[in-house]
């Protein structure tokens, strides 16, 4: 792991570095707010990525963080702006539509106004508990005309599924337009992970989304290794890899069967579900947790791989391999799956890469975005996952992402765990650097995670900012199910399989 | 369809005989085994490594309500006074039986006789999902998996508070789920039941005291079963469920 900060000179006061590399802050030093816009513009047409944008507060003053990637050259560019005195900003939403949700959520969180954003509605808060309420109404948008009636379903939905509300507007069974207002799930992790112990952190940040512990983890850990200079021994980093591939095989497996079941095929749903939990079982003999819990600490691994751990995943990929690829062959034979995975709930490429959208999601729909081949850290830096990609960007190809990327992590998995590093799994953790900011990216199940922090000149965290896939992708089920039938929702809501806690942190 | 009949075969039957004899592994975190005898004075090595706070000493006492079953007070403990078993059973009837002292862990004992009769071979539930991570609700579906077949024993999960017996409730209950949570109980014919599930719905959990959530299941919504965890194995919550009928004896 790189510990020096990577800069540029001929590039002054905007920060590069690497994933998971810190960046002292000086490097950053603030813009005028003015030049969000260019510097907005410049990044799209440049195709960077939005990673992150959030304000901050060290010490008086008040800044703007800007968090780009760009994939060719594997780095990240960090830009602050001056919000000293400023009450908001030109929107960059109608230029840089990656930025909507991230200018919402700034708005409602600081109560600064990004003017001209076309959907200015608070993202988390729920109006009816704010006394008094802190923004002006904002109504669904509605459809309306002769034939043309709304569905209103949550935020309590009819299975075992975490909570929002989607507003459906709908000329007979055709849905024209979907809203989701989520926010109902929200915790406060991010003050917990600036302000809580450190014991606590490390908790907070595994139950952010619990079916990705191990992707949250991996990036809270990174993070705080990047601003400390800390090492982690290869043998940790390998052990993390595995972890983060079995989490992925665990839930793309598991997709694919909650796929079967909402298309009514159950051998599908009964044999993935069952093949999901061998896989839940590999984690918690590693970890003492199905979900891989309490294997990460800042500086490497609490539990290790023994021999006898390394032939009892071998022993299950040989077995589970083979039934996986019956099962997978025994959906994608059967018509009457065919039929409803082909062809719904299609995302275009081109809103894909205008709206930012990351993991599965965006490489079922031809974006051939991936963490661990854009910027790879940990054991990524040393072995290549290859990225799968699919063009239609339907139900059916995010089926096929996940199959691909299952076998793909098998893979990994069976090469890494018969040639671990030697060595400790473990050390100490430095401490972290005064006055810097750090952006650790994992790619999780779902996608892109993103945590950023920044210290103040004490060392002590001022800010934490965590960016879930989750954040990103919402909007790429609401466009998913424009013009299909209201019937498909449920199927098309199963294939993207969102965080809802994600989202709302 | 010669294909259909080989995965079939192949895949066998893997339900699991419950109750019955199950070991998980070794490292797997389970019910917590005191010795507050071997405590040295003013040594805090637990309670300093506890996240949640879960921890008193003098005399040691481990709450579960609190406890995400880390593991980092073993680790820290240089005596040995608090180890971890692979035992799953971890569900109480009240708060109070979840604070471990050393003694014999007091398990969840049955409903009573009227309860058991409404419910002991039919119990219908809704979860409620108020600021859980996904964790607990994961558990809970794979209960309905193939391997734990929660169906065979009755119970099921139902798409309508109208419809349930009782709740099962997951997370912290944000401030932002209370509302909601509140609706889904009062829409649920009596006599109800209420199971909370997984540390977030017992005490807050990790996010006890964010000032987001009421850290855990609150007052208005009464507990009749407390499932520790984080998240409780698939099989601590079929044992809960199970002993809460009275079909597993509560010495067991």
């Amino acid at each position: 792991m790189a510990t020096r900060p990577v800069l540029e000179e001929r590039r002054p006061r905007t920060g590069w570095l690497a994933n998971g590399t810190a960046l002292s802050l000086e490097a950053v030093a603030a813009r005028p707010l003015q030049d969000l816009t260019a510097i907005a513009i410049d990044a799209r047409d440049r195709g960077k990525h939005l990673i992150a944008l959030f304000p901050f507060r060290d010490g008086a003053r008040a800044r703007l963080l800007l968090v780009t990637g760009e994939a060719m050259s594997a780095r990240l560019s960090a830009t602050a702006f001056e919000l000293e005195g400023e009450r908001g900003w030109p929107s960059i939403t109608p230029l840089w539509p990656e930025a909507h949700l991230f200018e919402r959520e700034i708005h409602e969180g600081w109560g600064l106004v990004p003017e001209g954003h076309p959907w200015l509605k608070a993202v988390r808060g729920h109006r009816e508990l704010e006394v008094p309420p802190r923004s002006p109404p904002h109504p669904f948008l509605r459809a309306e005309g002769e034939g043309v009636h709304e569905v209103a379903v949550g935020p309590i939905h009819a299975g075992i599924i975490e909570p929002g509300h989607f507003r459906f507007q709908c000329f007979g069974e055709e849905i024209l337009h979907l809203e989701i207002q989520l926010g109902y799930q929200q915790r406060g992790a991010e003050e917990l992970l600036e302000n809580a112990n450190p014991a606590r952190r490390m908790v907070v940040a595994e139950s952010i989304a619990g079916d990705t512990a191990v992707g949250h983890a991996l990036a809270y850990c990174t993070a705080l290794e990047g601003l400390s200079g800390t090492r982690v021994p290869l043998r940790a980093q390998a052990v993390r890899g595995l972890a983060l591939e079995l989490e992925r095989v665990c839930n793309h497996v598991g997709d694919l069967g909650a796929l079967c079941n909402d298309v009514g095929y159950l051998p599908g749903a009964a044999y993935f579900g069952r093949m999901r939990g061998d896989f839940l079982n590999l984690l918690m003999e590693l970890s003492g947790n199905r979900y891989g819990r309490s294997l990460l600490v800042p500086g490497g691994v609490r539990f290790d791989f023994t021999q006898a751990l390394q032939a009892r995943v071998l022993r299950t990929l040989d077995a589970g391999e083979g039934q996986l690829r019956d099962t997978f062959r025994l959906m994608v034979t059967t018509p009457s799956v065919l039929s409803r995975f082909e062809g719904t709930g299609v995302v275009s490429k081109e809103s894909a890469l205008e709206l930012g959208f990351v993991g599965p999601t965006a490489r079922a729909c031809g974006v051939a975005r991936d963490v661990r081949t854009d910027h790879p850290s940990g054991v990524f830096q040393f072995t290549h996952v290859p990225v799968a990609i699919a063009e239609e960007g339907d139900v059916m190809a995010r089926a096929n992402i996940r199959w691909l990327e299952v076998l793909r992590s098998l893979r990994f998995i069976r090469e890494q765990v018969s040639r671990l590093p030697d060595g400790p799994v473990r050390v100490a953790l430095h401490p972290p650097a005064p006055s810097s900011m750090t952006a650790a990216l994992v790619e999780g199940w779902r996608g892109e995670i993103a945590h950023v922090v920044v210290t103040d000149g004490n060392g002590s965290v001022v800010r934490h900012k965590v960016v879930d896939p989750s954040f990103h992708n919402w909007l790429a089920l609401a466009l998913s199910v424009r013009g299909a039938q209201i019937s498909d929702f449920p199927l098309c809501n199963k294939s993207f399989n969102l965080s809802y806690a994600g989202h709302d942190l | 369809m010669l294909q259909l009949f080989k995965t079939r075969f192949e895949q066998g039957k893997r339900t699991l005989e419950f109750p019955g004899e199950h070991t998980l592994p070794d490292r797997f975190r389970g019910l917590p085994a005191l010795r507050p005898e071997l405590c040295r004075d003013g040594c805090a090595a637990c309670a300093e490594s506890c996240p949640t706070e879960a921890i008193q000493l003098s005399p040691l006492r481990l709450d579960l309500a609190r406890c995400l079953f880390c593991g980092a007070c073993a680790e820290a403990c240089p005596e040995g006074a608090i180890s971890f078993s692979n035992r799953y059973p971890l569900s109480f009837r009240s708060r109070e039986a979840m604070v471990l002292d050393g003694s014999e862990a007091q398990l969840a004992g049955a409903l009573d006789q009227r309860m058991r009769s409404l419910f002991g071979r039919s119990l219908r539930l809704r979860q409620v999902a108020a600021g859980d991570c996904s964790g607990c609700a994961a558990e809970l579906t794979a209960l309905g998996n193939v391997v734990f077949d929660l169906g065979r024993f009755g119970i099921q999960f139902v798409a309508s508070p109208r419809h349930a017996d009782g709740l099962v409730i997951t997370g912290p209950v944000t401030d932002n789920m209370r509302f909601a949570l509140r609706q889904a109980y009062e829409a649920t014919p009596s006599p109800k039941i209420v199971i909370a599930v997984g540390a977030c719905a017992l005490s807050g959990g990790p996010f006890r005291g964010s000032g987001h959530s009421a850290d855990g299941v609150p007052p208005e919504v009464p507990v009749d079963l407390y499932v520790a965890g984080c998240p409780p194995h698939p099989l601590t919550l079929l044992d809960g469920m199970l002993r809460l009928l009275g079909r597993i004896e509560a010495g067991r």
